[in-house]
C-alpha cells in the first residue's frame, strides 16, 4: 500500500497575523511555520495505516525551499520519504493541479490530506485533487478504515455523519477524530535527516484568482461587564439592546 | 448570462441556509443585470421549490432521480457544473456547508473557474475586477481575492449575508443531464442524523462550554440553556480531547469555525486559538470565574462569576422571559 499525504507550511497557531506592504502581504518576520495541523491528523492516520510494514507514506508538499524543514518535521513523524514540488503555492487551483500532475507519475491507493488550511482556510484541494484525477474525494472525514481494498469513511455532515465506501483510488481530508496527532521522538528526527526528499519543478498553469488585500476584523468595544448577583439583566440586555434573542 | 445558485435539500426541505445563498445569489444578479437560477437535486416537493422564488430565484432546475437521492459528492458535482453550462452562468454560488465544501472546488475544476470559500460579503466590481472578501487565518484576518476566470464559483459563510426577500414567481423545469456511472464509485452506507438538535455550523445561537465545567456530568445546564434559546452546544479542545464532549462541538482554530449571531462562552479562558473559531461571531458573551481571562477582552457582555450559580439563575431569568 502507498498513502500520499499532502502537507502545508503554515504559521504557528499562536500567531499574531499581521501585514505588510499596504496590507497585501502576510507579514512572516518573526512568525514560525508548522505542518498544518489537520495534514498532522492526516499524516499520522497514514502512519497508523501503513504501520508493520504494510505500506509506505510519501509527503507531497508544494513549497519553495523554505517549507523543507516543515517536510522535514513530516518525515520525522514518520512519513518514508517525501516531495517538494518547487513552486511558491499561490492558490488552490494552482496547488491541487500540481498535487494532481504528480499522483499521475506514481503509483498510490490514497491521498490524504486535511480539511482545510489555517492561513487561507480553503477546504479546497482535496476535492480539486479528486477532480483532476477523477477520483472519488471525501471532505471533511472524522474515521477512516481500509481493509487493503475497501475503505470505510465516516464523513461529518451538518448534526450528524455519513458512511461512505470507496474501492480504488480516492482522496479524503481529514479533521479531528480521525487520527491523534503524532508528536515526532529523537529517534524519527534523528532518521528524518537522511530520508529521501525528492524535488520536482512544477508545471505552469494561468493563473484565475489571487488575494489582493488583506483585512483584519474592526476591533470590538469594551465588554459591558453585568454583576453576577444580577444575572437575569443580561437576557434583558441580550433582547432590548443586542437584539439577539 | 445567469446566476446558478445550489440549493441543498435535507430530507425533502430546504434550510435557512439555503434561502440565504439564493438571497446573496439574487443580489449578485441583481449587480450584474441577470436572473437567478437555482438548481435542486433528490425529491423535492413542488411547493417547497416554489417557495424559493420568494427570495428571488425566477428559474428552478429540479432534478429529481432515485439515484441522486441522497447526497453523492461527484455526481452532484457533474450535475451542477451541467446546469452552469446549460444556463450560461456566470456565477456559481453554493453555501459554505460539509457538503458544499466537497462541491464547490470540483465544480470550480470542471468549469475552470476559479474559487472563493468562506464568503463574508457580496462581490465587488470595480473598474472590471471582481473581488470577494474571505475569512482567512482562522478569522484573525479577511483575504479579499479577484477572480479572474470568465465563471466564477462562491461558497458563502452561513449567517454572513443574510436572509432577504425578494420575490418573484418561480418556474420549476425538471432537468435530468446524463450522469457518468464512475461518478457514483463512492457508496453511501449510512446516515446518520439527530433531528432535536440544532446543528452547530450554521446555527444562530450557539451556547459553548469549556474545562470551567469540571465534569461531563455538569452538561445539563448546557444542554438546557442550549434547549430554551433554541441554540447549538459547542465546547473548548480541551473538553472534545477529554472526550467529555464529542469533536464535532468543538470549535476553535482546529475545529470548526462559527459565526453565530449570539455566542455565549461559559468556563473557557479564551485562548487565541479558540478565539480564532468564534472571533465572527456579532455578540459574545463571556461567563467565567476568572476575571482575568482573556476571553473579556473581546467580549461584548460579561459575567464574572461561578457557572455553577450564574447559569441557573440565567435559565431561570430566560424561563421567566419567556413567560
Amino acid at each position: 500500500m502507498k498513502i500520499l499525504v499532502c502537507i502545508s507550511n503554515v504559521p504557528d497557531t499562536t500567531t499574531k497575523i499581521t501585514f505588510t506592504n499596504d496590507n497585501t502581504q502576510f507579514n512572516t518576520s518573526g512568525v514560525s511555520f508548522i505542518v498544518n495541523p489537520y495534514d498532522e491528523i492526516a499524516l499520522s492516520r497514514a502512519i497508523e495505516l501503513c504501520a508493520g510494514g504494510k505500506g509506505t507514506v510519501t509527503v507531497i508538499n508544494v513549497g519553495e525551499s523554505v517549507t523543507e524543514p516543515t517536510i522535514r518535521k513530516a518525515l520525522a513523524i514518520g512519513a518514508d520519504d517525501a516531495v517538494r514540488i518547487n513552486a511558491d503555492p499561490r492558490d488552490a487551483y494552482f496547488t491541487a493541479y500540481q498535487i494532481a500532475e504528480y499522483a499521475k507519475t506514481t503509483d498510490y491507493d490514497m491521498i490524504l490530506c486535511g480539511r482545510e488550511s489555517i492561513d487561507y482556510n480553503g477546504s479546497q484541494v482535496a476535492a480539486m485533487v479528486g477532480e483532476f484525477l477523477d477520483i472519488p474525494s471525501i471532505s471533511i472525514i472524522k474515521k477512516l478504515d481500509y481493509d487493503g481494498t475497501t475503505a470505510t469513511i465516516e464523513r461529518e455532515i451538518e448534526g450528524g455523519k455519513e458512511v461512505v465506501s470507496v474501492s480504488g483510488k480516492f482522496i479524503a481530508s481529514c479533521a479531528e477524530g480521525t487520527a491523534v496527532a503524532t508528536i515526532p521522538n529523537m529517534r524519527g528526527i534523528m532518521s528524518a535527516r537522511s530520508k529521501p526528499l525528492q524535488v520536482v519543478e512544477a508545471k505552469e498553469i494561468a493563473q484565475i484568482s489571487k488575494v489582493q488585500q488583506f483585512d483584519t476584523p474592526p476591533p470590538r468595544g469594551a465588554v459591558k461587564l453585568v454583576p453576577a448577583e444580577e444575572t437575569e439583566k443580561l437576557i434583558g440586555l441580550l433582547h432590548t439592546e443586542a437584539k439577539v434573542i | 448570462m445567469s446566476v446558478l445558485v445550489y440549493v441543498e435539500q435535507v430530507d425533502g426541505k430546504f434550510k435557512k441556509s439555503v434561502f440565504e445563498a439564493v438571497s446573496y445569489a439574487k443580489a449578485i444578479a441583481d449587480i450584474q443585470g441577470s436572473s437567478l437560477t437555482a438548481i435542486s437535486i433528490g425529491n423535492v416537493g413542488e411547493a417547497e421549490l416554489k417557495e424559493l422564488g420568494k427570495y428571488g430565484a425566477s428559474k428552478v432546475l429540479n432534478v429529481a432521480n432515485d439515484q441522486l437521492k441522497n447526497f453523492v459528492n461527484q455526481a452532484y458535482a457533474s450535475v451542477i457544473a451541467e446546469a452552469a453550462k446549460k444556463e450560461n452562468a456566470a456565477v456559481v454560488v453554493l453555501s459554505n456547508s460539509f457538503s458544499g465544501k466537497g462541491l464547490a472546488p470540483r465544480i470550480a475544476v470542471k468549469l475552470e473557474a476559479g474559487l472563493v470559500d468562506g464568503a463574508v460579503e457580496l462581490p465587488k466590481l470595480d473598474g472590471g475586477q471582481f473581488l470577494v472578501k474571505k475569512t482567512a487565518f482562522s478569522g484573525k484576518a479577511f483575504a479579499i481575492t479577484e477572480l479572474t476566470s470568465a465563471v466564477k464559483v462562491i461558497a458563502l459563510n452561513p449567517n454572513a449575508f443574510g436572509v432577504k426577500e425578494a420575490a418573484v414567481e418561480a418556474t420549476v423545469e425538471a432537468y435530468s443531464p446524463e450522469i457518468k456511472s464512475t461518478d457514483f464509485s463512492a457508496i453511501v452506507k449510512e446516515i446518520v442524523r439527530a433531528t432535536n438538535k440544532v446543528s452547530l455550523p450554521d446555527a444562530e445561537l450557539v451556547v459553548s462550554a469549556g474545562r470551567g465545567l469540571k465534569a461531563p456530568e455538569n452538561w445539563g445546564m448546557i444542554e438546557e440553556l442550549a434547549n430554551l434559546l433554541g441554540a447549538a452546544t459547542a465546547c473548548s479542545k480541551p473538553v472534545s480531547d477529554a472526550d467529555w464532549r464529542p469533536h464535532s462541538e468543538h470549535v476553535g482554530q482546529t475545529g470548526i469555525a462559527i459565526s453565530p449571531n449570539l455566542y455565549i462562552a461559559i468556563g473557557i479562558s479564551g485562548a487565541i486559538q479558540h478565539l480564532a473559531g468564534v472571533s465572527s461571531s456579532k455578540v459574545i458573551v463571556v461567563i467565567n470565574i476568572d476575571p482575568e481571562a482573556p476571553f473579556f477582552k473581546v467580549a461584548d457582555y460579561g459575567i464574572v462569576g461561578d457557572a455553577f450559580v450564574v447559569v441557573p439563575k440565567l435559565i431561570e431569568a430566560l424561563k421567566a422571559h419567556k413567560g
